[in-house]
């Protein structure tokens, strides 16, 4: 028998760091790595990023596969595509993870195709487990659980019979696991060759956005839904988030009701956190809405339909006004400090 | 200089307004309940090529993979300014994953719809939401591929100037023809189906559509074709063999990815503490929260 390959991790590089979420795919990576017995590996692209090497191998990166090239300075399709594709060809590895963000998610079904291997789209949990189809059994082989349907079913997928078996993987779920500053870690650089049809796409600007709201560092979040019923109303979730020290969350049909940006947004199509406590304001708890916040250590529901799904999975609940309940809130918060 | 523009569309069950009917008690979806509708950001990329098509001039083909039902979409496709609309439907397609959908697509563009300047696609299907298959779609055209794309903002001969949308980012990027583009859209939403249109395409129809109207008729299939066809009604309606098609990428059989388990999402109801709406109420939340420390 073959021996087994390596699991990776495509290392996302973000305003000059390893992001958030390629930090997370290492701890996961690593569970997987030490399970199936072999080595992690975390794929490095980019123009002067071998100083960050260290840090894939503090997070749990046995070995770094290394392109720094003048070339690779923009995360574009092709030239990253076509470095991770013969390099996969060439090493074999078993598992391949993303970071479900839009950088991964061109990149992923790109060598997916050209490698003619599964790939699994935004998933929020990966194990190592058996398949078994038409008597035939599968071990060792990647779990893939993503929500599907609108959130509406956990779906369970694998890829038994050829390899790298693929996903990308939500940001925000997987926990990241402490630095272990100093681990050594082999580096292993690999030539980029640039090719004309690199230049098929040229990026003429880019700019990044700052966020206007940090919701996955925030410990407190305060949320607001449609059941707030304005723009104006969401001030009395910015008072009650500024007494608690509280970031402000909002859910889908609260944004697309135009009462806060975007970037505000908790749920399946916006920012997944899981935060020490999270109070939802008129809020009825959509699958969508809940697949984004219902790992949270503890969620207290304020609203008026006794029969909202969010009481399902609150800890806390008040049937009534969020308008009339929060300024109580403040009130007695004020009262407690 | 004018555009040879293919769309991919998708039609899609409506998960926005989801009700309990809508799953099965083995927590399978029972599609029949749901509506099916234009998938959002297809209809996007629909009007990015129809947009095109107004400043620039060219002609733009609508192309889904589907069962028969999905020329409904097509239909509205062509009531919007589409000029040729082509279903791909075969049950040796049935339970294909991304990447046999892709391969499907893209051999249907290679065998029946070259040469062409730009495929044109939503980013993503609201029923999967991978959106993997415009990326793999590109790859087997080997094209490049501008993923995320708000709109263009200028044609420079066959270079596009396109604004994209990163979440975190945007980006403007200057792209070649040909290239695959998956479209967001910048905000702005689909042209309607236009009157004059409409009148005259709710009458285009599919094969399987042409075989049932015969057969109430009981006239011959081929009259009826001819006859919708030289209307310009006819909705081409392609199988495997009509793409040549290999059999092993397409289906389960082209699809590696399978489906292991499907969990019903149930909630589980936690020990839910109920207060009151009023200062009482509130008083003891804050006073238990503040005894547990969630708040320091």
């Amino acid at each position: 028998m073959a021996p087994h390959g390596e699991v990776w991790v495509f290392a996302e590089v973000e305003e000059g760091r390893i992001a958030d979420v390629s930090i997370e795919l290492l701890g996961k990576g690593r569970e997987l790595a030490d399970t199936l017995g072999v080595r992690l590996g975390a794929m490095l692209l980019g123009k002067g990023v071998r100083p960050l090497a260290g840090a894939l191998h503090a997070h749990g990166a046995d070995v770094v596969y290394l392109a720094d090239h003048d070339a690779l300075a923009m995360y574009r399709t092709l030239p990253y595509a076509r470095w991770i594709i013969d390099l996969a060809a060439a090493k074999k590895p078993e598992i391949v993870l993303y970071g479900a963000t839009p950088t991964g998610r061109d990149l992923a079904p790109r060598v997916a195709s050209a490698l003619k291997v599964g790939l699994t789209a935004d998933c929020t949990d990966l194990q190592i487990g058996e398949y078994e189809s038409g008597g035939r059994l599968f071990s060792r082989k990647l779990l893939q659980v993503r929500p599907a349907f609108g959130g509406n079913v956990i779906a369970t997928i694998v890829s038994p019979e050829v390899v790298p078996q693929m996903a990308t993987v939500r940001e925000g779920v997987m926990h990241v696991p402490p630095a272990a500053d100093g681990r050594a870690g082999e580096l292993c650089e690999i030539d980029f060759a640039p090719a004309p049809e690199d230049e098929l796409v040229r990026v003429l600007e880019h700019h990044a956005q700052e966020r206007r709201v940090n919701l996955r560092g925030a410990p407190i979040i305060v949320a607001g839904g449609y059941g707030m019923g304005s723009a104006e109303s969401f001030k009395l979730l910015h008072d009650l988030a500024a007494t608690l020290n509280a970031a402000v969350g909002a859910s889908r049909a609260a944004v697309d009701a135009g009462f806060i940006h975007h970037d505000h947004q908790v749920g399946q199509t916006g920012t997944t956190v899981r935060p020490k406590l999270y109070i939802a304001c008129g809020i009825s708890g959509a699958v969508q809405h809940r697949a984004g916040m219902e790992e949270s250590q503890k969620i207290i529901a304020i609203n008026r339909d006794p029969e909202a799904p969010i009481f399902q999975i609150a800890h806390y609940g008040i049937v009534g006004d969020a308008l009339e309940v929060i300024p109580r809130l403040i009130k007695a918060l004020k009262g407690a400090m | 200089m004018s555009f040879t523009m293919v769309v991919l569309v998708k039609q899609v069950p409506n998960w926005s307004n989801i009700t309990g009917e809508a799953m099965n008690a083995d927590g399978t979806v029972n599609r029949n309940a749901l509506p099916a509708v234009f998938n959002p950001d297809d209809l996007l990329a629909l009007e990015l090529a129809l947009d095109l098509k107004d400043r620039e001039g060219g002609r733009v083909t609508v192309l889904t993979m589907g069962p028969p039902r999905a020329a409904d979409i097509l239909r509205d496709a062509l009531c919007r300014g589409a000029d040729r609309a082509i279903l791909l439907s075969d049950r040796r397609f049935a339970a294909s994953d991304t990447l046999a959908t892709s391969y499907a697509l893209a051999q249907t563009i290679i065998t029946r719809l070259s040469p062409f300047d730009l495929v044109i696609c939503g980013r993503q299907a609201i029923d999967g939401d991978t959106a993997q298959v415009g990326p793999q779609v590109a790859e087997k055209l080997k094209l490049p591929q501008v993923s995320y794309v708000e709109r263009v903002l200028e044609c420079r001969g066959d270079r596009l100037v396109i604004r994209r949308n990163l979440g975190r980012a945007h980006e403007i990027v200057e792209a070649e023809t040909p290239l695959l583009l998956t479209v967001v859209g910048g905000g702005g939403s689909a042209r309607w189906p236009n009157a004059r249109l409409l009148l005259k395409y709710r009458r285009a129809c599919s094969a399987f559509e042409i075989e049932k109207a015969a057969q109430a008729r009981g006239a011959a299939v081929g009259e009826l074709k001819d006859e919708l066809a030289a209307r310009g009604l006819l909705i081409d309606t392609w199988g495997v063999d009509e793409i040549c098609a290999d059999l092993n990428r397409t289906g389960l059989t082209g699809s590696p990815t399978k489906v292991k388990k499907i969990m019903n999402v149930v909630l589980k109801g936690k020990d839910l503490k109920r207060f009151a709406p009023d200062d009482a109420g509130v008083k003891a939340l804050v006073d238990e929260l503040t005894a547990e420390r969630t708040f320091g």
